[in-house]
């Protein structure tokens, strides 16, 4: 009935666009040029009143009985069994909907079914009353669009101000959702803290993490919440990512935009980001099972004594994957920075590797450094491959040989072990929180530096 | 030392620099350059004017192989620079471009310090030996670009910061501190306000005494006020080379009649 009614406002808004359309250009009497605006935007305006106005009565309308509904339902379990508690008023309502819906009921008794049929009546009047009155009220703005219609009327000044408007309504759902996950991430992180007695120094100090020991006397030990192994691991395998992405990225961007022929680019640069469409969760079991053997292999080999799951396994096969994050932007820098700065370079009788050594790395610095800002704020928040391939016991130690654990692997482990998601939330949030923290910073950094370099040639 | 050069200058006085034979260019099938023959003299300005696309700039670009940056480019005929030709296998297109510097119809300034704009090319050819030489040599230039005085006080403040006119000068400096033989010019002032172009056009006229300068213009007043020799291009022939002031008061060739006197172009 919903759809059929969305259906409805759709074809009467396509209608409406026609019709007002049409009105227009029999107004205008074969010279079109007379119309303020040309006939498509009376047109639009129609459409959009009608749309507009029918979807927001559907929505408003209807969820607002919906919820009324609700109330009354509520009160009528609430008279039936006033000594229930309200999770029982819930079960009692959902079965009643069940069998409004002819669907089956985990129980069936007087008080459902009579309670079923209520809700079969009320929930029917509710859905017509409100699709029969989106659609008046549709029609009657489109009508209203209709009679507007003249040959001085602004139909595309006024259409192109509600458009606006819509725009902004979704630019304002980007922000508000954002500011909504960093609201709820503060709040329950500061619900953490003060379950840990407001010990947040142990929190960002402490070096034992282990925080859902000793759980059951319903207070978390602040002794046993230190974050700093979790972050030395984060930080570790980071660098060792970096350490790979960076030479490789850069050095095969700066091969790509001014070494490579025409061709050899072509191919080669879509190659290198079919990198980036690999799911991470690939290279997590390509490190668990091929890297970190082979990195153990070649330890022994050494005579070094290398854990299944090493940092340095986890921290190479991430820097594998944040090579075309590297390679793609830097490239992109490299090709922008202008030809006559090359060109100029040459004119002094500079070699190919003068030029790009002293001008154009120079001159994409800027570009190159936010790329790698990027890749590393990629890599603090990288998860998969660090579940698979980077060990789970929290061990604070400098040796890349050795497992590590990160933020991220710790958030999995709290959310996907048998403790219940009331308890595992506030290190969970605390910890997202922080990490939270850390990106955004890195991308704070990265934008700044970016537009620096946007003003240098503009 | 610089006295000397001087003197070893002026007693080659208006010989002959750079001299092209039967040049063709062709990019990819255009073929954009036919039969060029020139000469570029010693301590003297050569202009090269002509409509757009008729490949002025192109021809320019050839007496320094700066042509080799484009792929699709090809250079047949013989140019010779004191002698020896510049296309043969052996010669190393960035030493040649050392010996015959360039500058660009835009300002290019690297972005970096003024200071290190000057210091570039001194410093990849291994012209100085301190820090002390390498200040001299980035004042030199600084003055003979008539630039020292707007610049000497922010030496390290970026290049890109300065005026459009600034900018050109700073080009030339940088072009000049790598003690070229051959300075050529391509439109250096069409980016340009006339009280730049003012300052490059005097500026130009000093260069003469110590390069043989080639500048592209589209302004045939310009030619006429700072160059001795003109070439006439036309659709990728050079239709009359000769004297400049023969060539404004007294031209041989038809079109390039109907050139100056403005019936096409």
């Amino acid at each position: 009935m919903l759809l059929f009614t969305f259906i409805a406002i759709a074809l009467l808004a396509l209608g409406g666009y026609m019709l007002s359309r049409g009105r227009a250009i029999a107004l205008a009497d074969g010279r079109l040029a007379r119309l303020h605006s040309r006939p498509s935007y009376h047109g639009l305006y129609s459409l959009l009143w009608t749309a507009l106005v029918g979807i927001a009565v559907l929505l408003i309308v209807g969820e607002g009985w919906l919820f009324l509904n609700q109330q009354l339902f509520y009160g009528m379990i609430a008279d039936a069994l006033p000594d229930e508690p309200f999770i029982a008023h819930q079960l009692v309502l959902s079965d009643a909907r069940a069998i409004a819906a002819g669907q089956v009921a985990s129980t069936t008794d007087a008080l459902r079914t009579e309670l079923a049929d209520t809700i079969a009546s009320m929930e029917s009047l509710r859905i017509w009353v409100t699709c029969g009155l989106a659609l008046l009220s549709a029609g009657a703005a489109w009508f209203l669009t209709y009679s507007r219609i003249s040959l001085e009327w602004r139909a595309r000044n006024r259409s192109e101000q509600i458009i606006q408007v819509i725009l902004a309504v979704c630019a304002v759902i980007a922000i508000l959702t954002t500011i909504g996950i960093v609201l709820s991430l503060i709040s329950e992180t500061l619900n953490f803290f003060s379950k840990i007695g407001w010990r947040v120094d142990m929190y960002l100090f402490g070096t034992t993490w282990s925080p859902l020991s000793g759980v059951s006397a319903g207070a978390l030990d602040p002794e046993k919440v230190g974050a700093v192994p979790l972050f030395a691991g984060t930080f570790m395998i980071t660098i060792i990512a970096m350490l790979v992405a960076v030479p490789v990225g850069l050095f095969a961007a700066i091969y790509l935009s001014d070494f490579a022929s025409k061709r050899t680019r072509s191919w080669a640069k879509p190659m290198l980001e079919v990198l980036a469409g690999v799911p991470t969760v690939v290279y997590g079991f390509f490190a668990a099972i091929t890297v970190a053997p082979a990195i153990r292999d070649a330890g022994t080999f050494l005579g070094l004594n290398v854990d299944s799951s090493s940092a340095l396994a986890a921290g190479t096969v991430m820097g594998i994957m944040i090579i075309p994050f590297i390679s793609s932007l830097s490239d992109d820098v490299i090709n922008s920075v202008p030809q006559s700065l090359r060109d100029g370079s040459y004119g002094l009788g500079a070699t190919k590797a003068e030029t790009i050594r002293q001008v154009v790395l120079p001159a994409a610095l800027p570009g190159i450094v936010s790329a790698i800002l990027l890749g590393i704020s990629r890599a603090v928040g990288e998860t998969m491959i660090v579940v698979m391939a980077a060990g789970q016991g929290a061990n604070l130690t400098w040796n890349p040989l050795e497992a590590v654990t990160t933020v991220t692997v710790q958030i999995v482990m709290l959310y996907t072990g048998d403790t219940d998601l009331e308890t595992a939330s506030g290190p969970v949030f605390a910890l997202g929180f922080t990490l939270f923290c850390v990106t955004l910073l890195l991308n704070v950094v990265a934008l700044r530096i970016v537009r620096r370099y946007r003003e240098m040639y503009d | 030392m610089t006295n000397m050069r001087m003197t070893e200058k002026n007693l080659k006085d208006r010989e002959n620099k750079i001299s092209a034979k039967g040049v063709d260019v062709f990019y990819g099938d255009t073929h954009a350059i036919k039969d060029v023959d020139v000469n570029i003299l010693n301590n003297t300005v050569t202009a090269f004017i002509g409509p757009s696309g008729c490949g002025k700039s192109t021809f320019l670009r050839c007496l320094n192989r700066m042509n080799d940056t484009i792929d699709i480019a090809r250079v047949t005929g013989q140019i010779l620079l004191d002698g020896d030709d510049i296309y043969d296998k052996s010669v190393d297109p960035v030493t040649l471009r050392a010996r015959v510097g360039m500058v660009f119809q835009k300002p290019n300034p690297f972005p970096k310090s003024i200071y290190d704009n000057i210091a570039y090319g001194p410093r990849i050819h291994g012209l100085v030996n301190n820090k002390a030489e390498l200040d001299e040599v980035v004042e030199k230039s600084l003055r003979r670009a008539a630039i020292w005085d707007e610049a000497k006080d922010r030496l390290d403040q970026p290049g890109t910061g300065l005026s459009g006119g600034q900018q050109q000068r700073l080009c030339i400096a940088r072009a000049i501190a790598t003690a070229p033989e051959v300075l050529l010019m391509d439109e250096p002032c069409s980016a340009l306000d006339p009280i730049a172009t003012a300052q490059i056009e005097e500026l130009i006229d000093e260069l003469r005494q110590d390069f043989a300068v080639v500048i592209v213009t589209h302004s045939m007043q310009q030619a006429a006020r700072v160059s001795q020799k003109t070439a006439f291009f036309h659709l990728g022939v050079v239709a009359e080379y000769g004297d400049t002031n023969q060539i404004f008061t007294n031209p041989v060739d038809k079109r390039t009649q109907d050139y100056i006197t403005g019936r096409f172009g």
